[in-house]
């Protein structure tokens, strides 16, 4: 297995740059996620126009793997309705976590960088923590995300 | 550690004795596998493993139940192996060695069965913000139970016991004192001795969390004078799910027990139980025999190697640690103790430790990251976790360039 499967440059680069990191006072929604074993910590925030994701961004600390994927989350949510959102959802669940997932990779676009995630199953936590808080956020859930 | 006459000792054949540990020949992800996580838990030799195999092939039946042979030879054993532990940490009598499932129990044993009965709301427990989760959680336990309070010792910057903040929280409301020998998350060796003086100075009496310190450095419980100690069988190359409270005789025999069942008692009726002698009182139902046995094998095997000659070669690996993580940009060590048990902590700027830990498995190097069960540690250093890397005696200066060798990739990768 080659590290570089894990850390791609598309990861690496979310990591060191992460994208909408940042408060959002005015939003609509907003959910905390928290991995007590790992120490990873976010809280993803959402802005709606109708059902339609308008904004979200996030902010928190964790390793390379949970800060990527949610800076990549924010990205690939952002303008479309909360269905879609949670078809993403449910495709990036059988991407991380099934082997026979039958994900067609080349349309998820930017998030297919985390594919290599499943060969390093300590690690898949990290990855979905920021969906499962998005989840949360969506349907207003008060007690903090984990996926540990 | 550091004042060990090292001159007068003949080093340890690390080369020899590493083929004793049918583990450490194996490959992980195609590299040799550098086992640096013994704080965690420590590899066993072989003599271990087939005690513990040779126990089952050959003797095993229930101890101190039957008249048949191979549950008297399964007894004299169990029995033995209490006698090699009792010698092995200069208890007085096998009456104070206790077998309990690891360190965790036996800290609960202590606060259930001695604390409890005794105190009221007003009582304080004091332990030090260094403590291991094992050390604190029970004590909060007991004292939710109580209305007892827990005081905590705070620590310095490089990790050790406040000395001067201890003898302030020493009060005429003090009831027990729970103190680490040596601290798991940072390997401080605390200078235990002079805080069991000052606690039995003033009636206190002390348990100590010895899981860090049996396997490193020679324990001599009747010169520490403390009341409890506690310790685990895995971290000194002995089987999981066995380990020791010691308790002072006269504590013992005045507690409750913990928990009932068989082998704990003399005579049961309807109406009365009449509890057995010590150490048996604390050991309902039956016992890890194959644990016990295994247990008595890696102490005869530390033994064989010596002690000191054990510290010394740990001594010397975390010197050679500490020069080598040194020269890594951007690593900070997270402890800096004077006296110090073989374990490293640290961090590295902008590279997360459970991607340190990733990318070091990848090239064979196994380490623990994390919190290292002292969140309350971690929050003093304003970290949510650490890289951690604990040396054994059977480890060697090319693992720790190995280590060093996968930092760098590390750092080249995400930092």
């Amino acid at each position: 297995m080659d590290l570089k499967d894990l850390y791609r440059d598309v990861i690496v680069d979310h990591n060191r740059n992460p994208r909408n990191f940042r408060q959002m006072p005015d939003a609509d929604r907003h959910a905390d996620g928290f991995n007590p074993l790992c120490g990873d910590k976010l809280t993803v925030f959402v802005k709606l126009d109708g059902d339609r994701i308008s904004d979200v961004s996030f902010q928190g600390s964790g390793c390379a793997i949970s800060v990527a994927s949610a800076s990549l989350l924010t990205e690939s949510v952002k303008g479309k309705t909360v269905p879609d959102a949670e078809r993403l959802f449910g495709k990036m669940h059988d991407l991380l976590t099934r082997d026979d997932a039958d994900v067609d990779v080349e349309s998820l676009g930017k998030l297919g960088a985390l594919s290599g995630v499943r060969e390093f199953p300590a690690r898949v936590k990290c990855a979905s923590l920021c969906w499962h808080t998005l989840e949360a956020a969506l349907h207003q859930q008060v007690e903090p995300v984990k996926t540990e | 550690m550091s004042a060990l006459p090292r001159t007068a000792l003949s080093p340890l054949d690390v080369a020899a004795l590493r083929r004793d540990f049918p583990v450490l020949s194996q490959t992980v992800r195609g590299k040799p596998l550098t086992y640096l996580d013994n704080a965690a838990s420590s590899q066993r030799p072989q003599v271990v493993i087939d005690s513990i195999s040779h126990y089952y092939e050959t003797t095993h039946a229930n101890v101190h139940r039957g008249v048949h042979t191979l549950s008297q030879q399964a007894t004299d054993l169990f029995e033995g192996a209490r006698e090699t532990v009792r010698r092995f940490v200069n208890a007085r009598s096998t009456k104070e060695i206790v077998f309990v499932r690891g360190t965790t129990e036996a800290v609960n044993l202590v606060a259930q069965s001695y604390a409890r009965p005794r105190l009221v709301p007003g009582d304080e427990i004091l332990i030090s913000h260094l403590e291991h989760h094992a050390n604190i959680v029970p004590w909060q336990m007991v004292c939710e139970q109580t209305g007892a309070s827990l005081k905590v010792i705070p620590i310095t910057q490089a990790g050790e016991v406040d000395y001067d903040a201890f003898e302030r929280l020493l009060s005429a409301r003090t009831r027990l004192l729970a103190l680490t020998h040596v601290s798991n998350a940072l390997g401080t060796i605390v200078p235990v001795e002079r805080f069991v003086r000052a606690a039995r100075a003033r009636g206190v009496p002390v348990l100590l969390d010895g899981a860090q310190a049996v396997p490193h450095l020679k324990v001599d419980l009747q010169a520490l004078d403390c009341d409890f100690y506690c310790f685990s069988g895995h971290k000194m190359c002995g089987p999981t799910g066995i380990g020791i409270l010691y308790g002072r005789e006269a504590l013992l025999r005045e507690m409750p027990p913990w928990q009932g069942g068989g082998d704990m008692i003399l005579a049961v009726s309807f109406t009365k139980t009449i509890y057995n002698e010590l150490p048996y009182k604390f050991e309902a139902g039956t016992p890890h025999i194959a644990g016990a046995i295994g247990l008595a094998a890696a102490v005869d095997y530390l033994e064989g190697l010596g002690l000191d000659r054990i510290a010394a070669a740990e001594h010397d690996l975390l010197e050679y640690a500490n020069r080598r993580l040194a020269t890594i940009p951007g690593l900070r060590f997270i402890g800096t103790a004077q006296n110090k048990a073989a374990v490293v902590s640290f961090t590295l700027e902008n590279v997360h430790p459970h991607d340190v830990g990733t990318i070091l498995d990848n090239e064979g190097v196994a380490i623990r990251t994390g919190h290292h069960c002292a969140m309350p540690v971690m929050e003093f250093y304003g970290v949510p976790a650490t890289a951690r890397a604990s040396f054994a005696f059977y480890n060697t200066r090319d693992e720790i360039d190995r280590l060093v060798a996968a930092l760098l990739v590390a750092r080249e990768m995400l930092g």
